[in-house]
């Protein structure tokens, strides 16, 4: 930025550049990393396409009734108002994605770490990293497989075992009970979360310098948790903050597990998400602006509660 | 917290293998494969046995059966099965190839050339980007995506999913571990720009691709929105969005050997490709941290 270098006659003392010379000083170092420049273009392209100018749409889009046959039409913050006032089944998703979320955001983000970090102590690696992770690479259609485990009759292979363990007398109807289904949905869910912060903890922990755990033990660590506190946890924040941006970003786009799981919309809206809330208003009853309303409040969401894992975390402070 | 126990024990007493770890690791690892396992029984069981009561979590008599059947049944109703899987190899094997490429190109003058305007502004923006998930903003990708008369083509499968930032944001920070006379040594003998590029910067970000591949072929080859949203017709639906419209509702119980055999298949490329270059990637992983 242009800021960062001042320009030469402000070093040696000199006025303070005016507007003008800040420009043609920024200017300059345009022309010269224009290559620079080009190398940036297909992305920048792509990336204002498609992500930067698609949000500012949306939040357009969201002041407007808008069901893609008619133009826009500005309606100030009516969607709003129904969103939080009148709508009742988005005030559901709302708690349901809350509750989802509280429960497989951190839980996920601690069991990936905890996860991690047991691996990083052991030497034979591969078969557990493969088992761990391979869950958040299998296919959609695993929906189906746990359809079938955690079916609601007899056949079900977790009814069979309760059963056969004397637990239940009869077989309980864990995907079509709505105090069962959102459990069995998180439950999938955290099966499949360790994900891309599950590697990068991995890869944090994998960088610690051995000679500082040495060191550490020099100045008094006494046991594995004060290693963990004083010394492995400050050294694998950055990645920390990485795995906590991801875990809020998955805990809040949950959509496809639960379709695949208690179909959609599911019974009572026991595991309606906003994402599947989302979807509804925009594909199925083409009501954009409505919808669009409901994704700035998830865009919102995800993005307030990420900076502030990001602040939390990344503090300067002590641990 | 109360497993941490016996691992804080066992240190004390001799520094060696951890095994109490081991066992732990052991059996929640089984736990974490047990879904996986199921998934294979059940797509080698044949249709006797998939209807035993009680279930059983071995097979007596494995068969091909079922792969046999998704193939053919998928033939006989609608697009053949093939179809599917080939929409969604070629989508992603294109979609990776140009986001690696992308990729690099893009990381290159945010992490080396610390005097170009705007720089700082625009790893900002990848940075806030990476901190919402992409179907939030569908709508608008959708009208535009219509808007180019893009709907229902290959392209509207490859090209929205480049504008995604994880791979610049961790590119860019991967790159900028190697020191800047690297580059400087490749000016001193009058490379250019391109030149640089090609020699130095393409050669040093190799070890990074393999994470830029498995986290970009992850996340289209199990994206259901974009093919839900962008295409119409059966003939361009990927693999997971067939699986979804295929095996829902009360269908799957007739079908559950063909189900578990597509899910094989829609699962097992993504594992084999990780298990291959899972080195690679959690020894580049770690440049995924935010500062």
């Amino acid at each position: 930025m242009a800021q960062a270098n001042p320009p030469i006659q402000q070093r040696v003392g000199f006025q303070t550049p005016t507007i003008k010379q800040r420009m043609a000083e920024t200017w300059k170092q345009v022309k010269k990393h224009k290559a620079g420049y080009l190398f940036l273009a297909p992305f920048m392209v792509l990336f204002i396409v498609f992500t930067v100018g698609p949000v500012l749409t949306a939040i357009y889009l969201s002041f407007t009734y808008f069901n893609v046959l008619q133009p826009p039409n500005w309606i100030g913050l009516t969607n709003y108002r129904l969103l939080f006032l009148e709508d009742d089944i988005f005030l559901k998703s709302l708690h349901v994605t809350v509750v989802f979320a509280i429960l497989t955001g951190p839980v996920g983000f601690l069991l990936s770490f905890i996860m991690a970090w047991l691996i990083n102590q052991v030497k034979v690696r591969l078969l557990y990293v493969v088992a761990f992770y391979a869950p958040s690479l299998s296919g959609i259609g695993m929906a189906q497989i746990m359809r079938i485990f955690f079916a609601n009759d007899r056949y079900g292979y977790l009814n069979n075992l309760l059963i056969r363990w004397g637990i239940l007398d009869e077989p309980f109807p864990w995907l079509a009970d709505i105090d069962t289904m959102l459990g069995v949905v998180i439950a999938v869910q955290l099966w499949m979360s360790m994900g891309p912060g599950f590697l990068s903890f991995l890869a944090g922990l994998q960088q610690i310098d051995e000679s500082l755990y040495e060191a550490g033990k020099v100045d008094g660590v006494r046991n594995r948790l004060q290693e963990l506190w004083f010394i492995t946890l400050p050294l694998v924040r950055p990645q920390l903050v990485f795995g906590a941006v991801m875990a809020v970003v998955g805990a809040f786009s949950m959509f496809d597990i639960s379709v695949g799981l208690v179909g959609f919309p599911s019974p009572q809206y026991a595991a309606h998400s906003i994402m599947a809330h989302l979807y509804d208003y925009a594909f199925l009853r083409f009501e954009m602006g409505y919808a669009s309303a409901v994704s700035v409040v998830m865009f919102l969401m995800m993005f307030l509660l990420s900076s502030m894992f990001r602040r939390m975390l990344s503090t300067r402070g002590e641990w | 917290m109360a497993t941490l126990v016996p691992s804080l024990r066992r240190r004390n007493k001799v520094e060696k293998e951890p095994i109490g770890i081991y066992i732990f690791l052991t059996v929640t690892g089984a736990l974490m494969a047990l879904p996986l396992y199921l998934m294979v029984i059940q797509s080698i069981k044949p249709i006797e046995e998939l209807f035993l009561w009680p279930p059983r979590f071995y097979v007596m008599r494995p068969t091909l059966e079922n792969y046999t059947d998704l193939v053919l049944a998928a033939s006989r109703t609608w697009v053949p099965f093939t179809r599917y899987v080939f929409n969604s190899l070629f989508v992603t094997s294109v979609s990776v190839v140009l986001y690696v490429i992308i990729c690099c190109m893009a990381a290159y003058p945010l992490a080396k050339m610390r005097k170009m305007p705007f720089a700082a502004a625009i790893f900002n923006a990848c940075l806030a980007a990476l901190m919402f998930a992409p179907q939030v903003t569908v709508i608008p990708r959708y009208l535009t995506v219509a808007g180019l008369g893009l709907i229902d083509t290959y392209t509207a499968l490859i090209v929205p999913g480049l504008g995604g930032s994880f791979g610049v944001f961790f590119m860019k920070q991967f790159l900028e571990q190697y020191p800047d006379a690297l580059l400087e040594a490749a000016r001193m003998d009058g490379a250019n720009e391109w030149q640089i590029f090609r020699n130095v910067v393409i050669p040093l970000t190799r070890p990074a691709w393999a994470t830029l591949i498995i986290w970009h072929s992850q996340t289209v080859w199990r994206d259901t929105w974009s093919p839900m949203v962008f295409t119409t017709t059966e003939a361009m639906k990927t693999l997971p969005l067939a699986m979804q419209t295929m095996f829902s509702g009360e269908l799957v119980v007739a079908r559950q050997g063909a189900a578990a055999a597509a899910t094989f298949l829609e699962s097992a490329p993504l594992i084999i490709l990780f298990i291959i270059s899972q080195r690679r990637i959690i020894s580049t992983m770690a440049h995924a941290g935010i500062k």
